[in-house]
């Protein structure tokens, strides 16, 4: 089998796609440099990542793909799944060896597939905008963790940012150990050290560093949460259905 | 890491202990108002206010009974001066009476919002003196959330039955949406369980909300500006199986409404006995959920599949088939019209299919040029073959159809496999296999 390294970015996959059609040699897999290597290795092509190369494929792509067919790559690269570059490679030749329009042919395996996967990532995405759950601390910073499924903080802060303007806000995606902070003008990313990341594992915030009001607003909250069921349509599947239990545990309603 | 950012003094006076009693009365008696849509509106930020709302709404909880939270839904007070027999807060039910102050109900709705809990305010209230006195105090929450607090986040408003024009135009100045619960739907039983009220004290107040909408409309096309009215329009609620009220007329009821340029929902809201003892109630032991759903069902094919109430239930069928979803028993009382060919027929017709949705219609029409589809690419697509093989032909199955099964055989295949499904049935998954 043939193989290609390389360096895990987007532009390495685009560079991959130059590497290939130039030198008429296609992968049977797509790994980075960390990955683990198969056995039984043809050969195998250290592809480096050009950024000139890499912008005249995507500007090449940019003329096939209508804007939602671009925005449905990225989305596919944010779910960082193990088929992203086999997927993307196949994807991107199926695009440049047919004419424009083939983004639509969803009987095709491939064109299918990447919008499945896009459809995952915006899921995901509006569930993290659905079940962010801010603690507001003395610093009168609003903390929310996350564990996303996939990586898509970047896709969610433009909407948090928008919405509370004056409200400095961190949301911290303890999947990955890094997350965005809002300090009412710009987004910067945050790393936490290892030791705050552990408590923050814990999910709450300790006392202390809440504002004095917030486990107020919380138990108000969860009395609001309580008191709305109705008990003669108890559905708790119908309610795990609509909010998995994966989200639970950063669910102030929910302890 | 560690920024230093001023602590806001925060004023505990507004909000205080007694707002948790509050909260609770006032939620618990609202929570029966079905609607809790955030949706209808999309509307970005400037920097001097807070919040945003979203085009398709978002839904932040869900309680145990699986309803989305989405707008902290609240009365302003249980106090009532009505007595509608379906009602926990009616005026003869001896029940703790209560009411939140502007402030401390704007500045609750404010609190949670920067928490990301809701995306804003659902805003009902009992009947308190008169409609316009209640109207005037409701009015002040919203004025003091949007002026006050420069909330920008979604608000939806109750009209009051019989509140008069003047006010119900004030609102709209300020409200996402309003709503006018109509609640029984023929007169003659609204008058029996609502003795107080009548048709035309429900449609008045949904004909201000369109008038107003529509003058606002026509105001924005002369100058840019133009404060919007009501920009995610209006919607209502029925009880469902409080009544005697045929499916037949309530869809035809909805079907009406939805005819009307503002009208975006109707509701259907499974009857739950609050009051018991009233002689002109009936006595149920479970909710009708299922009949809920397919109303739900039949109501989704008529906004978004192009189906006239008159197709769903008729003279001989006044009410719906609890056993098969709505288009199912369309499509089973109309055998002539398949099968459909995928790969050749309109999306219109495609769309009647049983297991073909609308994601699924536009993956087949907009893939089919590129080549004569198969039943496995159909599956993949999110066609629901077990329902759809039955109605449909396309590259190899030329299988057999309702036709050759006869609409009999295919209606006990397919509740057969359903069984176990329809006892677990699900009150807002509206699933078309998509």
């Amino acid at each position: 089998m043939t193989l290609f390294i390389y360096d895990h970015t987007f532009d390495g996959i685009l560079s991959c796609i130059f590497y290939a059609y130039e030198h008429k040699t296609f992968p049977d897999a797509i790994l980075s440099d960390a990955d683990q290597r198969p056995l039984f290795i043809d050969e195998w092509h250290h592809i480096e990542t050009d950024e000139k190369k890499s912008q005249r494929v995507w500007t090449a792509l940019e003329r096939k793909l209508s804007k939602s067919a671009q925005n449905m790559v990225l989305l596919v690269w944010l779910s960082e799944l193990p088929e992203t570059e086999m997927l993307l490679f196949g994807y991107f030749r199926k695009i440049i060896d047919h004419q424009h329009g083939f983004e639509m042919n969803f009987g095709d395996s491939d064109v299918l597939r990447v919008k499945e996967i896009a459809r995952k990532v915006n899921g995901e995405a509006e569930k993290i905008r659905q079940f962010v759950r801010f603690q507001k601390t003395k610093d009168g910073i609003f903390f929310a963790p996350i564990s996303a499924q996939y990586n898509v903080l970047a896709l969610v802060a433009p909407h948090f940012r928008s919405r509370y303007p004056d409200q400095p806000w961190i949301i911290y995606d303890i999947a990955r150990n890094f997350g965005l902070y809002y300090d009412t003008h710009s987004l910067q990313e945050v790393t936490f050290s290892l030791q705050d990341l552990k408590s923050f594992k814990s999910r709450k915030l300790e006392n202390e560093k809440l504002s004095e009001t917030e486990i107020y607003y919380q138990n108000l909250w969860k009395e609001y949460f309580e008191t709305i069921a109705i008990k003669e349509r108890f559905n708790p599947k119908l309610q795990r259905q609509h909010m998995p239990k994966r989200f639970w545990k950063y669910l102030t309603e929910m302890q | 890491m560690h920024i230093n950012i001023p602590v806001r003094l925060f004023n505990l006076h507004t909000v205080n202990e007694k707002t948790l009693e509050k909260l609770k009365i006032l939620a618990g008696a609202a929570k029966y108002d079905v609607s809790c849509a955030s949706s209808g509106t999309t509307r970005g930020n400037s920097r001097s206010q807070l919040g945003t709302t979203s085009g398709w709404g978002i839904c932040h909880s869900f309680t145990s009974d699986g309803r989305c939270v989405s707008l902290l839904k609240i009365l302003l007070t249980n106090h009532c001066i009505y007595d509608c027999a379906y009602c926990a807060n009616r005026r003869s039910n001896d029940v703790k009476r209560t009411a939140f102050t502007a402030d401390e109900l704007a500045q609750l709705t404010i609190e949670f919002y920067r928490r990301n809990y809701i995306e804003g305010l659902f805003l009902s209230s009992g009947v308190m003196r008169n409609p316009d006195y209640t109207m005037e105090q409701m009015l002040r929450v919203v004025k003091t959330l949007r002026e006050v607090y420069r909330f920008n986040g979604y608000i939806h408003m109750k009209s009051i039955p019989s509140a008069s024009r003047e006010l119900v135009v004030k609102a709209g100045m300020y409200a996402d949406r309003m709503s006018v619960n109509l609640e029984i739907p023929s007169e003659a039983n609204l008058k029996l369980l609502a003795p107080e009220k009548d048709f035309e004290s429900v449609f008045a107040p949904m004909r201000y909300i369109q008038q107003g909408m529509l003058e606002s409309a026509e105001d924005r096309k002369k100058f840019r500006h133009a404060p919007s009215f009501v920009p995610a329009g209006q919607s209502t609620q029925m009880i469902i199986g409080a009544t005697n009220d045929t499916d037949r007329q309530i869809l035809t009821l909805a079907s009406a409404l939805y005819k009307r340029p503002s009208f975006k929902r109707v509701y259907y809201s499974g009857y739950i006995p609050v009051n018991t003892n009233d002689s002109r109630l009936p006595v149920l032991a479970t909710p009708p959920l299922v009949r809920e759903n397919r109303l739900y069902q039949a109501d989704w094919l008529m906004r978004f599949y192009d189906f006239k109430a008159d197709e769903i239930v008729d003279d001989t069928h006044p009410d719906l088939d609890l056993d098969v979803d709505p288009k199912l028993g369309w499509a089973l009382r109309h055998p002539e019209f398949f099968p459909v060919d995928v790969n050749e027929a309109p999306y219109e017709i495609i769309l009647r299919v049983p297991g073909i949705g609308v994601k699924s219609a536009k993956l087949i029409v907009a893939s089919r040029k590129f080549g004569r589809l198969s039943s496995s690419q159909l599956k993949k697509m999110g066609v629901v073959m077990k329902r759809a093989q039955y109605f449909i032909v396309c590259r190899e199955l030329s299988m057999q159809t309702v036709n050759e099964l006869t609409p009999q055989y295919v209606r006990r295949k397919v509740t057969q496999k359903q069984t176990k499904a329809a006892a677990d049935l699900l009150q807002y998954s509206i699933d078309w296999g998509e």
